[in-house]
């Protein structure tokens, strides 16, 4: 049995599942503390299902905590930069492009030092271990506590990144070490951004990740919890403890799992609809479509494995407006005041829920309230609700082909008709906590990403090293073996290379094994 | 023609319009605006001057980057590297340049120079090679009109360089990949090397203002509400690009690519918007070579066709092209220089295994 939970800005979700049972969920408001928000939820699932809490084997917590707090400038610490890539991009210093509160919250303590290796694993500078030293004894002085390290091409070899890290270790005792091999792909300054995004978060890391060990411990809950990456994979709390960035948009990626998970269907488009707006995501054998573009996070530039999500501005609270053409529908809305302002909870705002009530879609709230609307208005904004998720569902499509659409959130009730091209459209049970089952069901996963030649030993063998490792890295992360499955092959050919050099992008993820509780 | 300055606040309009002149091209454009960016930081901005400012005889050197792609991501230059290729090729010509010119306005190559002029103290000529983005060295105006492109240095990060005198373009590409390649696939180069009479005459002038112009207004047009009208209004007010038009207005409803001769080949078809039955097939080869709208072409190489965002005008590279997307495209003139039977010869519609004459965008419907 196991307990999956969803920290969101406004609302903490919790589901107890047994298996593939829903045997209870639940909303909750998010606390400022997190600890009492998460406490109240699991209580409720507890309660309500009658599951005494030493019968929970495994907690899965997906969190927006460390998204909020980067992009928001808070609670961050100053980090001791090491860039391992002299004399390559000299001419690129770390944090040129950082917005300035930023840059200034993370401090601007920067040491450049000798070493790196070529796309293809060679060496291109032997590292300057005396170099690496010295900058981490002026780290020392400086009292900084938190170091992020960056190698030229570590993705490719991260030798020198680990080396580092043990002379970092030998000059300053325990301070927390982000290495950027372990964090992001092939181009040097988003990676670096990204270590650095994550060193700045470690106090954050620890205090919350003992907070959310601390509400379970309230609960007797003794199992292990894992907190849910960016990629719909699980982490280990000790694992976010050092790697917290990595759950950065966890939330789209959890819903859409959810989706997935509770409809059955793993090649779909999902549509989340939320109070303001909508996310569109692909999913691909059960796990979205990445973005492929670079994504900022709180102004700063970084290549992380992001879902590709369109955001458009509708949801449950949307405004809805007569204009002289017809009707508009959107961007604009009540938001979390929805349970105010809407004409069926009694306000005076009129929105998409209350069309939603007075097309016979949703019973919810005061129907007489709206009982009044001219039945045009109500057909011209239905027809514009629908029409705006067919063109966010038309722009994430990958072909011409139908495909089925998965609809979550509490908004889901805003579409009853057919949307163009699409095949079906599908609103599981428990649409409304999809992200929460997202993170129960998040599996344990792991990636490698490196540039191989075909021509030497040939794409089949290539192909087949690359997958192993990454089935190997897997396990060792606490996957069960036998559950293990490749889950992504991305191939680019890199112009301008002969030897047939393609780099290669393999992710593997597989069950998580409860029984040792391992990771 | 006015004299403009490219400083750290206007690099983004200026490398966002390089991208649009790019053509879908170019590499991406981020890394050379943050170098640019640095060196400005460090050594101040640096002065651009017209072709016209030269003496005859002034030598002038061009600076740019080349390498793999995703390499360039990874492993940016040091700067010396830079300034080594420069000095390199003085030592060898036994003189000092006067000035540092683009070899191409379009993607990462159009800040390149600006880094350079800014480190070495050098004004940049507000003009370049080609006024758009192709795939091979010897795809330049300088190499058309009788400009060799060597004596040639090509130098890497750890400060080695190598010098390359050939007795063809072609050749001289193939050996500057092959010394790219020991170089680890990321190399700063300063090939053609001119003098102020050749740059005069050869040049495609206008085009650092030009980079910069379309930036401005697309950056205000976005303010306005209609960036792509605002972007095609400022095309037609230009020199040579004033043939601009809007061809398309669709989406894309497939694309297919593969990896040839280590060029990426594509094909991207896009649909209308109001009229279904209207359909677009743009091909490509890194760059943008033809557009076709139901069979009848409408735009082709070196004219330029730049695909962008109809909503927001932002340029989309090839690499980034997705089933799905709301595209406007626009097609312009090249400069007149670079449409001359001679100019075809080097980089016309069959250079690039096209199985048609160029046609001006004007002289089509």
């Amino acid at each position: 049995m196991r307990i999956g939970v969803d920290v969101g800005g406004t609302n903490t979700d919790a589901v107890l599942l047994d298996g593939e049972k829903v045997l209870s969920w639940c909303k909750k408001s998010t606390t400022p503390d997190v600890e009492s928000g998460i406490v109240a939820a699991l209580t409720h699932v507890l309660d309500e299902a009658a599951i005494a809490p030493g019968k929970i084997q495994c907690v899965m917590i997906g969190t927006t905590h460390f998204t909020n707090a980067f992009v928001e400038r808070r609670h961050l610490l100053p980090v001791g930069v090491i860039r391992i890539a002299l004399p390559a991009a000299r001419a690129l210093p770390p944090l040129m492009d950082w917005p300035a509160d930023i840059a200034e919250a993370v401090g601007e303590h920067v040491h450049l030092v000798r070493g790196g290796y070529q796309y293809d694993g060679r060496i291109n500078a032997e590292l300057d271990e005396e170099g690496v030293r010295t900058a981490a004894r002026a780290l020392s002085a400086r009292g900084l506590r938190t170091v992020a390290i960056t190698g030229l091409f570590s993705s490719v070899n991260s030798d020198m990144e680990n080396r580092a890290a043990e002379i970092v270790r030998e000059e300053m005792g325990e301070v927390s070490i982000s290495l950027s091999h372990t964090i992001g792909r092939i181009g040097i300054l988003e990676r670096e951004n990204a270590t650095i995004m994550n060193a700045s978060l470690a106090d954050l890391a620890v205090s919350v990740v003992r907070s959310f060990g601390k509400a379970l411990k309230q609960l007797d809950i003794s199992a292990p919890f894992y907190i849910s990456q960016n990629d719909g994979t699980l982490m280990s709390a000790e694992f976010v403890e050092r790697y917290p960035v990595l759950t950065f948009a966890s939330g789209p990626t959890n819903s859409m799992r959810g989706a997935a998970y509770l409809s059955g269907v793993k090649d779909a488009l999902v549509a989340d609809i939320g109070g303001t707006t909508t996310d569109i995501g692909m999913l691909v054998n059960g796990y979205p479509r990445e973005s492929s573009v670079t994504v900022d996070i709180g102004g700063v530039r970084t290549n992380f494995r992001m879902p590709d999500v369109l955001a458009v501005g509708l949801g449950g609270g949307s405004l809805v407006l007569e204009t002289d053409g017809g009707v508009s529908v959107g961007p604009k809305s009540v938001g979390y005041r929805l349970l105010q302002d809407g004409r069926v909870f009694g306000g005076g705002t009129l929105t998409t829920t209350d069309v939603a009530v007075a097309a016979g879609y949703a019973d919810i709230g005061d129907k007489a309230k709206v009982a009044s609307l001219g039945t045009d208005l109500v057909s011209a904004a239905v027809a514009k609700i629908h029409a705006i998720v067919a063109e966010g569902v038309d722009r994430m499509k990958t072909s011409g082909k139908p495909v089925p659409l998965i609809l979550v959130g509490g908004g889901a009730v805003l579409i009853r008709d057919e949307i163009a091209g699409t095949s079906q459209t599908i609103v599981p049970d428990h649409a409304g906590v999809a992200n929460a089952i997202g993170a129960a069901i998040a599996q344990i996963g792991a990636e490698t990403d490196k540039v191989v030649s075909y021509e030497e030993i040939g794409r089949d063998a290539a192909l087949k090293l690359a997958k192993e490792e990454a089935m190997a890295k897997a396990v060792e992360a606490g996957a069960v073996a036998g559950s293990v499955e490749i889950i992504d092959i991305e191939e680019v050919p890199l112009a301008y290379v002969p030897g047939g050099a393609v780099r290669v992008r393999v992710k593997a993820a597989g069950r998580l094994d409860f029984t040792n509780g391992a990771a | 023609m006015s004299k403009i300055s490219i400083t750290a606040d206007n690099l983004e309009d200026f490398a966002r319009g390089a991208a649009f002149l790019g053509t879908g091209g170019g590499g991406d454009p981020y890394i050379g605006r943050m170098l640019a960016h640095a060196a400005i930081k460090e050594f101040g901005v640096p002065e651009v001057i017209t072709a016209d400012e030269l003496d005859d005889d002034d030598l002038v050197l061009t600076a740019a980057m080349l390498g793999s792609p995703p390499v360039l991501l990874e492993k940016a230059c040091c700067g010396e590297d830079m300034d080594l290729a420069i000095h390199k090729l003085e030592e060898h010509l036994g003189r000092k340049a006067k000035a540092i010119l683009p070899i191409e306005i379009g993607g990462v190559n159009s800040t390149l120079p600006i880094m350079a002029a800014a480190r070495l103290g050098l004004p940049v000529i507000d003009a370049d090679g080609m006024g758009r983005a192709f795939p091979e060295l010897q795809m330049v105006t300088f190499n058309v009109y009788g400009c060799s492109a060597t004596p040639l240095v090509v130098t890497d990060e750890h400060m080695n360089s190598v010098l390359i005198e050939a007795d063809s373009g072609p050749r001289a590409e193939g050996l500057v990949r092959a010394t790219a390649i020991q170089m680890g696939l990321s190399v700063m180069i300063s090939s053609f090397p001119l003098i102020g009479r050749q740059v005069k005459d050869f040049a495609v002038h206008g085009t650092l203002t030009l980079a910069l112009g379309i930036g401005e207004a697309i950056r205000k047009g976005r303010l306005e509400g209609d960036p792509v009208a605002a972007l095609v209004a400022y095309l037609k007010t230009t020199p040579y690009y004033n043939h601009a038009k809007t061809l398309f207005d669709g989406k894309v409803v497939d694309l297919k690519r593969e990896t040839t001769r280590g060029f990426s080949i594509g094909h991207c078809h896009l649909e209308g918007l109001d009229d279904a039955s209207r359909r677009m097939e743009v091909t490509f080869q890194n760059e943008h070579l033809v557009a076709r709208e139901n069979g009848v072409t409408r735009a082709i190489v070196p004219d330029l066709i730049c695909m962008v965002d109809r909503e927001t005008g932002e340029p989309i590279p090839a690499e980034h092209l997705r089933y799905g997307q709301r595209i406007q495209v626009i097609a312009t003139s090249a400069a007149p220089i670079m449409r001359t039977p001679e100019a075809l010869a080097v980089f016309g519609p069959r250079q690039f295994g096209l199985n048609e004459d160029f046609v001006p965008i004007e002289d089509m419907q």
